[in-house]
């Protein structure tokens, strides 16, 4: 390894033992990745994993029918909350069809958070179906874009159809202590909810 | 961070795992800490055989812990293979896991009240 990656590299505090995840979720262009920028102690890192589309097929000149392969990028970024405990930010795509990549990301995450944009809510629909149906909790966040129609909650909250005990936080992507205060939103619905169970 | 079409690796991915799809274990979360162990428990030539991903690998975990997203992002692997190849290098006792197996996890309740602690701390 050349000095330069190991001068680069953010190595965790000797004192980390526990690492847990939020995954930030949303369509095309929401600003996952601006989120997860504002937020992260690191510069974000971008994972790769390459998906067989199953169903998916080409027709090439010869007409030969092949599955496709896609790669499926995901900015992540990272925070130390205490001299034990790191979180973890993953921006998730928010298509359905990358079932294993979904798995792999839902497992042992504490929830989600959901960003959506007024502008364009119904993309977020699909996005819902897919935490709802991986058994994640979440919460919305509304990143508000520069010239974007301001709607109230209420509005927001019903064509999203949401349920009363879903928190609904405004953000700027862009600003770090909105974004945090999203979070923080999310995190306190986790808790009411652990708390709940039985 | 965007990667260039003619920065890809030159090797095939089933060409670096020997043609595996799957890790030897099924552990490893994209959260996973690892690290490589002290110098005492690596020998001289203990390296000798790794292949240049699993040389790369271990080169970069002996500096500190790292979760398994940040190894794979770093190095510029797909997750899939990362993890093939983190499992292989665990087996031979090249890497550890940073906490142990036998360490019980921390209750959720405590975990979400630590992180909403950290997070307003931020504010």
């Amino acid at each position: 390894m050349d000095s330069a990656l190991a001068s680069e590299t953010p190595y965790l505090r000797d004192t980390v033992r526990t690492a847990v995840k939020i995954l930030v979720v949303g369509h095309f262009a929401v600003g996952k990745t601006t989120f997860v920028g504002a937020l992260s102690e690191i510069r974000p890192l971008r994972t790769e994993e390459r998906m067989t589309q199953a169903g998916a097929s080409v027709d090439d000149l010869a007409g030969i029918r092949d599955k496709t392969t896609t790669t499926v990028a995901m900015d992540f970024g990272r925070l130390t909350l205490t001299d034990d405990l790191v979180l973890y930010l993953f921006g998730a795509p928010g298509q359905q069809r990358f079932t294993r990549l979904w798995h792999d990301l839902a497992v042992g995450a504490l929830g989600a958070l959901i960003l959506v944009d007024t502008t364009r809510l119904e993309e977020s629909f699909a996005v819902m179906d897919i935490v709802e149906r991986q058994g994640l909790p979440y919460a919305i966040a509304v990143n508000h874009f520069d010239g974007a129609p301001a709607f109230p909650a209420e509005e927001i909250r019903e064509a999203l159809d949401l349920d009363p005990a879903t928190p609904l936080a405004f953000c700027d992507a862009r600003d770090r202590t909105s974004s945090t205060r999203a979070l923080i939103a999310l995190v306190e619905h986790l808790r009411t909810l652990d708390q709940e169970a039985p | 961070m965007i990667r260039r079409r003619n920065e890809r690796a030159l090797v095939r991915p089933h060409v670096v795992t020997g043609g595996r799809a799957h890790p030897t274990r099924n552990v490893f979360d994209l959260v996973t800490l690892l690290i490589a162990p002290p110098d005492q428990l690596t020998g001289p030539g203990r390296d000798a055989g790794l292949s240049p991903e699993k040389l790369r690998i271990v080169e970069l975990c002996r500096g500190g812990a790292l979760s398994v997203a940040e190894i794979s992002g770093i190095l510029r692997l797909p997750v899939g293979v990362t993890k093939v190849l983190l499992s292989d290098l665990v087996d031979s006792g090249h890497l550890i896991t940073r906490t142990p197996a036998a360490a019980p996890p921390p209750a959720r309740a405590r975990i979400l009240q630590e992180v909403l602690d950290g997070l307003r701390a931020r504010l």
